[in-house]
């Protein structure tokens, strides 16, 4: 594409740059930044520039933090005594708007993926090995909640291997049937699971 | 089963053909390069969801083009189904069965047996160890769904593992095996069942495929095939763990069934060594009949059967052999031939019927029909 400026090019080419947006749509919007009022733009630039010199991650937990340690590690509401174990920080604020847990996380920060160049030294996992070694160390179970996937598996595996003598049990979350979904329409692969981890009625 | 009608839109050679065919022959004549082969990959690719010939989907679009699409009505006994197949440049192939498309092209496989015999078929015996698997993968898939399953998940653990193998080389870190019990966990499991398919098939397919041999060939010698795993002798993970160095070295995994084999014997010696050139042929021939053969079985109706050149390379006898099995054996049959006069006096000669199509630069007419 030919652009009427330099500079627009050079905007649009850093916008495309994010995921999931192509040049067509950086375009569009780099267009209307320059429409909208000036500061708009500077506010947002600010932002993303403070977003970046200041973000940290919870030297405990690994999930996004805006201090050394987040609001879930030091909340005194937590239940210390379960640790879930999820890819990123998605994942957390995912569980987080269930409302259905109370205890405290570790982000790994992905899954073993050969394909993309991910090994097991690339993820958290020694941090929440020597978490889980600690004299003070409360956890009495270790949620892996890592995708269904030939990847998550792997991961959760090692994982587990790492870990199996540091806590009391190591729980998977449940693979099963959409709720709200007709039987008929689940994948033979996700029903077939969901026959073979049945829970008892109650 | 058979092919009722057949739409062709920019796939090779064809830019838009309407067909009709018969439930039973229909000869396929026209000159080199006319486009008869590409007329049977057409109906290839729908039972297989990919050509038997070219290597990609983007080799099959009309040259120039941008999307190919084929749709075929298969009829069975009362019932009919509509299957189409659209690929796009840059866009995911779409499989439908009565408009209903597939989530998983896997699901498609064996629904519509087809059996393919083109001259090039030798490459069995001749060529490496891939092609044999991918051979009889591909009967025991059409047959199991669990089987290809099986393999395409193997397949995938296979390729992380190996990447995982890479990984740590490139980085000349001490690989840590903890990381790849996983994998050699679900390569284990799979790869044992697997093993016990193949085995049990090659029971199965053996006598078909010996009878069907020595019915090509008089007073011929003992032709087996024998199926051969290094888990015969061995557990998986016995056999992985004594790879390990090896696997390092090479940055891939060296043992499991990916490497087994098939070994083609005549009398007591390899067929690639020992065998003539028409032999060689008779054996692959042979090997295809059981394999349409065990699919009638299993399926309890006839495959389509597509014959490409196949009297061009067979002696009197053998051709005298194979008419016998088209006039009793065999349900649907597309049979090419650049040469109409032959195929036509073949088939006059043992009374058949036949439809038989002109073919043209991609444009198909139809030449004679014969019905009783
Ligand atoms: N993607 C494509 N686009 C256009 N034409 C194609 C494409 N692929 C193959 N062809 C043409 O199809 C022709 C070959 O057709 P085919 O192999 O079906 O011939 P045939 O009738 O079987 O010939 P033979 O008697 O030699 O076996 C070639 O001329 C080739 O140029
Ligand atoms: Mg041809
Ligand atoms: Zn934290």
């Amino acid at each position: 594409m030919d652009y009427p400026s330099k500079l627009i090019e050079d905007a649009v080419n850093q916008v495309a740059k994010l995921p999931g947006i192509g040049k067509k749509t950086a375009l569009r919007l780099v267009l209307h930044l320059i429409k909208n009022k000036e500061e708009n733009t500077f506010a947002l630039t600010q932002a993303l520039n403070k977003l970046r010199s200041s973000i940290k991650f919870c030297n405990c937990c690994h999930n996004i933090s805006d201090t050394d340690l987040c609001f879930i590690c030091t909340s005194h509401k937590r239940d210390r005594r379960i640790l879930c174990v999820v890819e990123d920080a998605k994942d957390v604020m995912a569980i987080e708007n269930t409302s259905q847990y109370n205890g405290v996380y570790h982000v790994v920060g992905g899954v073993i993926s050969p394909m993309n160049g991910v090994g097991p030294t690339d993820l958290k996992i020694e941090s929440l090995v020597s978490r889980l070694n600690q004299e003070q160390s409360e956890v009495k179970e270790v949620i892996l909640a890592l995708s269904p996937t030939m990847e998550g598996d792997t991961t959760a595996f090692y994982i587990n291997k790492r870990i199996k003598d540091l806590t009391g049990k190591i729980t998977v979350i449940a693979r099963g049937v959409p709720v709200g979904g007709d039987l008929e329409y689940a994948d033979e692969i996700t029903l077939g699971r969901s026959i073979l981890g049945r829970t008892l009625f109650n | 089963m058979h092919l009722e009608t057949l739409h062709l839109l920019s796939f090779k050679n064809y830019l838009d053909e309407n067909l009709r065919f018969s439930p039973r022959i229909n000869v396929l004549v026209g000159k080199n390069g006319s486009g008869k082969t590409n007329l049977l990959d057409a109906i290839y690719y729908l039972g297989f969801t990919k050509s038997a010939f070219s290597s990609s989907d983007q080799q099959c679009i009309t040259q120039g083009n941008s999307y190919f699409f084929i749709k075929g009505v298969f009829k069975n006994d009362s019932t009919t189904k509509e299957v189409t197949s659209t690929v796009q440049l840059g866009a995911k192939k779409i499989f439908r069965e009565d408009s209903l498309e597939y989530q998983k092209l896997s699901e498609h496989i064996g629904k519509y047996p087809i059996v393919l015999i083109a001259p090039d078929d030798v490459y069995l015996v001749n060529e490496g160890s891939e092609g044999r698997r991918r051979f009889f993968d591909g009967i025991i898939s059409q047959l199991d769904k669990i089987y290809l399953e099986n393999l395409i998940q193997y397949n995938q653990a296979l390729k992380l593992r190996n990447g995982l193998l890479k990984l740590y080389a490139e980085r000349g870190s001490a690989v840590d095996w903890i990381a790849f019990e996983s994998y050699d966990k679900l390569l284990s499991t799979l790869g044992d069942s697997i093993f016990k398919r193949r085995s049990a098939f090659i029971i199965e397919f053996s006598p078909v495929f010996q009878k069907y041999y020595h019915f090509l060939v008089e007073n011929s010698e003992s032709a087996e095939v024998q199926y051969n795993s290094e888990l015969k002798g061995k557990t998986f993970s016995a056999g992985l763990m004594d790879v390990r160095p090896r696997d390092v070295a090479l940055q891939r995994t060296n043992f499991g069934i990916h490497k087994d084999d098939y070994d083609f014997i005549l009398g007591n010696e390899a067929l690639k060594r020992y065998g003539s050139q028409g032999q060689q042929k008779s054996f692959v021939i042979a090997m295809k009949l059981a394999q349409f053969e065990i699919l009638d079985l299993h399926k309890g109706f006839k495959p389509i059967l597509l014959l490409d050149d196949i009297f061009d390379k067979l002696d009197d006898f053998r051709i005298a052999r194979l008419l016998e099995l088209i006039k009793s054996e065999f349900g649907q049959l597309f049979i090419t031939d650049a040469r109409p006069e032959r195929t036509r006096g073949l088939l006059n000669h043992i009374n058949v019927p036949s439809t038989v199509f002109n073919i043209d630069q991609g444009k198909v007419t139809l030449y004679e029909q014969q019905e009783k």
